[in-house]
């Protein structure tokens, strides 16, 4: 009877009620919208601190903040960004499309789904509580370096924020992780699905393993503040670079869980507008899985500078520079996708374009920032700035830009505008690197990261950097403007397939997807992969 | 930034351009250097920074190359059809085998680097380094196998620029001047004073948090950390005042902890040194005497 009775529910459609539909809501569709205006909220309040950072460092001299109050721009900055708005979005696209794209009726664990969604806004709400608070917010970078970030009064609300954002990540990679291996309609085999499940797939993994890591690092510090442990402090017989060997191991596949989602989007955004499968289908593959396993024996590139033995530090060296191999193999696959292909250049297209070129300029310096006794220069300078904005902001954000424009029609059941969206593209591409080109100077020419203030031989290429900072920043309002018009007013019907090179069963149901889908499964026809079957 | 500072830099340009094909070597941060320095010491990361550089700009060159012809030849409106094929191994293994050969290349230079830095034996001096919030320690620990008597000090940020950070102070940077270069933030009241052609051995170490010894003219940054004793080395080959800063996020004044070598003739070093131990011995003599208690008889 009751199974009857909810059957039934199930197939009217979304609940009615506003608190019903969003707050309770268990549906896959529902929760990724959610996830994905959370973490375009926490874009716009990162954003807004990063216009503070670039202010103050806009010529040389003090003019806006106290310097403990830039120490927690840099740090809330870098928290909410990575945290709350990259994050976030990857598990939005994860919820809305891994199932859409595997022939699922929705995710797994759909309860567990909610809670996974509905922690986040808690754990920000009390990080960005602390910068109200007396002693003001953290302050001693988002790696949080003992014993510097003992200092700080906000230490066991920021930890407790990052305890909920964790366990937030890992049931959303549990859930994920279920989902593709249990639910897949018949036929989706493994090596049939699409390369941004699997891309989501590995980083899952990822994500289960290092966060607890984060979890017990972080534990140490609190224990250490409060409970008189002695894990990291010198005096007692503890080791400050044990937490960092701790972060790192934790930071370093954190990275990667920012940019091999990233891989899993440009992936499928390639061969639709290029018309052409993607180059290398298992090798695209293999290449996420062996850059994964890699990612756990290279976090010491970021130490090279605390003094390691010299066995370590070659180690550490050649392992890193290992990771430039599968990262060219994905390049050259994504631009021997284009050649041969058919190509028009609608915004999605752009945004994945100018990944390619972007992504691989970080990871040039990337490549740079691994040899080790150059490091001992690049270190702790605005070069290593320069480096992983370039992976994460025309990287990982970029990625994030064209998969929204890719499937708002799916979602919205609208076209955006093409006009605006590609405004949107020109201002973000040319004034990103106005922003962040100029810092590689900088940091070369010997300018560290992290001050807010410096020697008078910095100030132009500070001065251009602000500028494009400001720019860039204003041209996400653009951004916004095209999803607003998007999903309210824009009158412009989308087609069920909205991209006519576009492949998958996501495009086989109707746009907008309806709330419920696949509650049949799908019967999978080769010819309708993003890959194609031309591979094996 | 003035119209001076616009006006002064505009001339530098061209010298920073000049400056990063010609590989000059800048002792201190140029307005506008676009490069790293290659350093005063006999050890110097700069070639093989120049090496990987190159290395990416001829491979950017041939990706991005590619990426352009595509994008112009295949595209749907100049009539272009979509082929079908999508893998080819022989391809695929080349553009695996080809970057392994290049980073071989690249370790092998590297790990050259690496073992002539980790090397400290050897050296004709020691000074231990201390980093504090928010300023440096300096102690002489020994010069030439002899022990150096009680010289050290302390050296922090100097007072005009000191006044002139203050938030709205109102005071210019540009302003902050030592012969015709600007030392806003980038001058100490009492600089770190070594002899050149010598071999230096530094112990770093933290006082209260972790901070970062780093003058770019040296080739590298090594942090301080406390309870850990690093160690790294130099050996200046010109005398000058080279500049650098704390590389580490150490706190409120992370950005206000400047660091400036002077480096000397040696015999200019021994005379200095010799000073500083009588001052220190003078300075010792009159603390005893003002705290000994009234002498008491032997015996
Ligand atoms: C070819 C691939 C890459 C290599 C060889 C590489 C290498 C490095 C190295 C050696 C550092 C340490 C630099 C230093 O602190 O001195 C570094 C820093 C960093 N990288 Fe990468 N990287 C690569 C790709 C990426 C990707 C894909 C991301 C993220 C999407 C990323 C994000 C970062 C971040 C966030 C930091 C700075 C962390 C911090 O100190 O706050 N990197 N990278
Ligand atoms: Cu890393
Ligand atoms: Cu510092």
């Amino acid at each position: 009877m009751a199974h009857a009775a909810t059957h039934d529910h199930d197939h009217h459609g979304a609940p009615k009620g506003f608190f019903q539909r969003w707050v309770m809501s268990t549906n896959h569709k529902d929760i990724g919208t959610l996830y994905l205006i959370f973490s375009l909220t926490m874009f716009f309040i990162g954003g807004a601190f990063a216009m503070v950072i670039r202010a103050e460092l806009f010529k040389p001299g003090m003019q806006l903040v106290q310097p403990y109050f830039f120490n927690e721009m840099t740090t809330m900055h870098a928290l909410v960004m990575i945290f709350g708005a990259i994050m976030p979005a990857f598990v939005g696209l994860a919820n809305w499309m891994v199932p859409l794209m595997v022939g699922a009726p929705d995710m797994a664990l759909p309860r567990m789904n909610n809670l996974s969604f509905w922690i986040l806004p808690f754990a920000f709400f009390m990080l960005l509580s602390t910068l109200f608070m007396p002693g003001g917010g953290p302050a001693g970078g988002w790696t949080m370096y003992p014993p510097l970030s003992l200092q700080g009064e906000s230490v066991a609300y920021v930890i407790f924020a990052i305890h909920l954002m964790g366990i937030s990540s890992i049931m959303g990679a549990i859930n994920i992780i279920a989902t593709i291996l249990n639910m897949r309609a018949p036929g989706m085999d493994l090596l049939k699905m699409p390369v941004f499940v699997w891309s989501w797939l590995i980083t899952a993994f990822l994500l289960i393993a290092v966060m607890p890591v984060l979890a017990g690092a972080v534990t140490m510090l609190l224990t250490d503040k409060y409970f008189h442990t002695n894990f990291f402090n010198a005096a007692g017989g503890g080791d400050p670079v044990l937490f960092q060997h701790i972060f790192w191991f934790f930071g370093h596949p954190e990275v990667y869980i920012m940019i091999l989602p990233a891989f899993g989007i440009i992936s499928e955004i390639i061969p639709t507008f290029a018309r052409k499968p993607i180059f290398g289908y298992r090798a695209m593959v293999f290449a996420i899985a062996s850059i994964a396993f890699l990612s756990f024996i290279v976090w010491a590139h970021h130490m090279f500078a605390v003094g390691l033995p010299m066995g370590a530090e070659i180690f550490f060296m050649y392992a890193t520079m290992l990771i430039a191999v599968p990262t060219g193999v994905k390049v050259f696959n994504w631009v021997s996708t284009m050649w041969g292909g058919s190509m028009t250049f609608e915004t999605p297209m752009l945004f994945s374009i100018a990944f390619v070129i972007l992504f691989t300029i970080g990871g040039f310096s990337g490549l740079m920032l691994a040899l080790a006794p150059a490091d001992f220069q690049y270190h702790d300078t605005y070069f290593v700035v320069a480096h992983f904005h370039y992976v994460l902001v025309t990287g990982a954000a970029f990625s994030i830009m064209a998969a929204a424009y890719y499937w708002i029609p799916k979602w919205s059941g609208h076209m955006y505008s093409e006009t605006w969206g590609k405004i949107h593209f020109w201002s973000s591409v040319i004034s990103v690197n106005v922003l962040f080109f100029p810092q590689h100077f900088l940091g070369l020419a010997g300018m560290p990261r992290r001050i807010p203030d410096y020697n008078v031989a910095f100030a132009n290429f500070n001065m251009i950097s602000s500028i494009g900072g400001f720019w860039f920043g204003a041209s996400q309002l653009i951004f916004l403007g095209v999803i607003i018009h998007c999903v309210f007013f824009s009158k412009k019907k989308a087609a069920d397939r909205s991209w006519e090179g576009a492949k998958g069963l996501e495009w086989t149901v109707p746009s907008p997807a309806p709330f419920h889908t696949f509650d049949v499964p799908p019967v999978i026809h080769d010819d309708e992969l993003a890959h194609g079957n031309t591979d094996h | 930034m003035t119209s001076g500072g616009i006006g002064r830099s505009v001339s530098a340009w061209a010298a920073g351009a000049m400056a990063l094909f010609g590989g000059e070597a800048w002792a201190n941060p140029v307005p506008n250097q676009m490069n790293m320095t290659q350093g005063v010491s006999e050890w110097s990361p700069y070639a093989m920074h120049m090496v990987a550089l190159w290395v990416c700009v001829v491979i950017g060159v041939i990706v991005f190359g590619a990426m352009f012809i595509a994008m112009f030849r295949f595209r749907k409106s100049r009539g272009a059809v979509a082929e079908k094929w999508a893998h080819s191994t022989k391809l695929e293994i080349v553009w695996t085998v080809v970057p392994v050969i290049i980073l071989i290349f690249l370790a092998n230079l590297a790990t050259g680097g690496l073992t002539t830095f980790a090397d400290t034996t050897g050296a004709d001096m020691t000074i231990k380094i201390t980093g504090y919030q928010w300023k440096w320690r300096y102690d002489y620990v020994d010069y030439k196998g002899k022990g150096v008597d009680k010289v050290g000090f302390v050296s922090k940020l100097e007072e005009s620029s000191d006044r002139t950070r203050q938030l709205k102070s109102n005071l210019d940077p540009d302003k902050i001047q030592v012969d015709g270069y600007n030392t806003y933030l980038l001058d100490v009241d009492k600089p770190l004073v070594v002899p050149v052609g010598v071999k230096i051995r530094f112990i770093i170490v933290g006082g209260d948090v972790i901070h970062s010894w780093w003058v770019p003219a040296l080739g590298w940054k090594m942090d301080a950390i406390p309870g850990i004793a690093n160690a790294a080395w130099t050996k200046i080959k010109e005398p000058g005042v080279y500049r650098g800063q704390c590389a580490e996020l150490c706190g409120q004044d992370h950005g206000f902890m400047p660091i400036v070598v002077k480096a000397v003739p040696k015999a200019e070093f021994e005379q200095w040194l010799a000073t500083q131990e009588d001052e220190a011995k003078i300075q010792k003599a009159a603390q005893t005497a003002q705290n000994a208690p009234a002498p008491v008889p032997q015996g």
